[in-house]
């Protein structure tokens, strides 16, 4: 059964230095004060993997708590780059990170592979990219039965998967509404998972077919409101689209991005 | 009567042309999601948009800035999961078209959204690959939209992301299980098509009040031009006023967030 933790507990007792760590949300969703969290505690030399590292991640490569990301897009969407990530891997500061970059389906199949506690997951895919020149993860394999040459990619199975979701029940059963992403199959691929939710109730209120994650299925639960602004939770929040585009600003410096830090994050406390 | 409009404007009433209704279109963020939906205000009130977020049949009111801004998702039919989104509905073969921008486009259409220069030491890291690389595979044919410049309009791309016809035009000979690729590039000065033998671009059609040389001068190869060389036909009132319309709601709505 999953465990009602604060999130400072939960960060603290599930995620060690140098951590497989994958933090999803697709656009939706993104956990933003889990990764605040981790950057208030230290950790440092995550891998860190996630379909678009977005400004979680910008933010955390910012702070040096990544040594690796796997990533399949890595931009600020609709705005541009993610400056920090790029000053991390064109200038190695504030410390070297290597990346390994794949495309979204490739990603998005490993995710589903790993939930599905195979080693490696098959797609038609990469046909003609140059990207299988550089990551040596992505190899191509000929189908049985076809004769088909399809992609193969290791599946993801992180030490830990965090994720963002509308709300839990008082058992720990947690709803997942809107852009579900890959967080279902993130948290089930994973060794321990941390759920933070914008409420506990007493009923989810699911519908038949609605994405439920059962408590059995999750380590730990911390209510977070707010937890993944600026991305959004629908239903309670939107989008804070004007922060994405000011992030642009913050994260071109490194003055300016450490100020943001040290305000935002550092001094501020987990809710 | 003849119409005042930029070339931008120009480029997305073009490119929404591009698309009909009974299309079922997986749409790239940006340029490809002005015209797409422009699309869909217009001429092609049916046309399926979907976004790799997993919002199948979307009609966002205003422009997303993001490929999951939650008016994708509470506009469209249905959310699904984006495992499902890339292994049901795309390499299922179920998406009739690929609507694709870039930051890099060779002549054979092959595109580079990876970076600038060496792979190990980048000049610029570009985001990467994206749905891109699978979209211009699995859908059944490839729209391009970009403006065009020298710097974008590249001999070859420093880096494949999504294969168009490859570095050789051949990248789609003999592959099984494999769209058709990019049918049609639209810039802001011209529309472009690959050479039905070589695959190179050539240029088809013009836009008013467009020259030759301007296109030579904006493409970093000898571009080809089609023997017959068409004009492209004027944006109408109606597309103008309902692409501004779009711009104008887009742009409030992003700006007063908070």
């Amino acid at each position: 059964m999953a465990e009602f933790l604060s999130l400072k507990e939960a960060v603290s007792r599930h995620i060690n230095n140098g951590d497989t760590v994958c933090m999803e949300g697709f656009t939706h969703l993104i956990p933003f004060a889990a990764g605040h969290e981790i950057i208030r505690q230290e950790k440092r030399d995550l891998t860190l993997i996630r379909m678009t590292p977005d400004l979680v991640y910008d933010q955390m490569i910012g702070a040096g708590c990544a040594k690796k990301l796997i990533f399949s897009w890595g931009g600020n969407p609709g705005v541009g780059s993610l400056h920090r990530l790029r000053d991390a891997v064109e200038k190695g500061w504030p410390n070297k990170l290597e990346i390994l970059e794949h495309s979204h389906a490739a990603m998005a199949c490993a995710y589903e592979a790993g939930a599905a506690g195979l080693p490696l997951a098959v797609l038609r895919g990469y046909i003609g990219s140059d990207l299988p020149k550089v990551n040596d993860q992505i190899k191509f394999i000929e189908c049985p039965f076809t004769g088909e040459r399809l992609a193969a990619v290791p599946s993801v199975r992180p030490d830990v998967a965090v994720i963002h979701a509308q709300r839990a029940d008082r058992k720990g059963n947690v709803l997942i509404e809107g852009i579900v992403g890959i967080q279902k199959e993130v948290v089930l691929a994973a060794k321990r998972s941390i759920v933070t939710v914008e409420e506990v109730v007493d009923d989810l209120g699911a519908s038949v077919n609605a994405c439920v994650l059962p408590s059995w299925a999750i380590t730990a639960i911390a209510e977070a409101r707010k937890g993944a602004s600026p991305s959004y939770a629908l239903g309670y929040y939107d989008r804070d689209n004007a922060f994405y585009k000011e992030w642009d600003g913050i994260a071109r410096d490194r003055v300016t991005f450490q100020d943001w830090l040290k305000n935002n994050v550092f001094e501020k406390g987990a809710a | 009567m003849s119409l005042e409009y930029t070339s931008s404007e120009m480029m997305s009433v073009t490119a929404a042309r591009a698309l009909t209704s009974d299309m079922t279109c997986f749409v790239g963020i940006g340029l490809p999601s002005e015209a797409a939906n422009l699309a869909r205000l217009t001429h092609a009130p049916d046309v399926t948009l979907i976004y790799e977020s997993g919002t199948l049949q979307t009609k966002p009111d205003v422009l997303p800035l993001s490929i999951g801004d939650g008016e994708l998702c509470e506009s469209a039919l249905t959310t699904v999961a984006v495992p499902e989104m890339f292994r049901y509905w795309l390499q299922g073969g179920h998406i009739s078209v690929g609507f694709l921008g870039t930051a890099q486009i060779d002549r054979y259409a092959n595109l580079n959204t990876t970076l600038i220069g060496d792979y190990r030491e980048p000049k610029v890291r570009l985001p990467g690959g994206g749905g891109a690389p699978e979209i211009a595979t699995n859908a059944k044919e490839v729209f391009i939209t970009v403006k065009h410049s020298k710097r974008t309009f590249v001999k070859d791309v420093d880096f494949v992301t999504t294969v168009g016809f490859g570095r050789d035009g051949k990248a789609r000979d003999n592959v099984s299980n494999i769209g058709r690729g990019p049918t049609v590039v639209i810039t802001d000065l011209c529309i472009l098509k690959p050479d039905p033998d070589s695959k190179e671009l050539v240029v088809t059609s013009l836009h008013p009040d467009v020259t030759r040389d301007e296109v030579i001068e904006a493409t970093g190869w000898e571009i080809l031009f089609a023997d017959t060389l068409e004009t492209t036909p004027e944006p109408s009132a109606k597309e103008l006023e309902v692409l501004r319309d779009l711009k104008a709601r887009t742009n409030a709505h992003h700006a007063g967030q908070q």
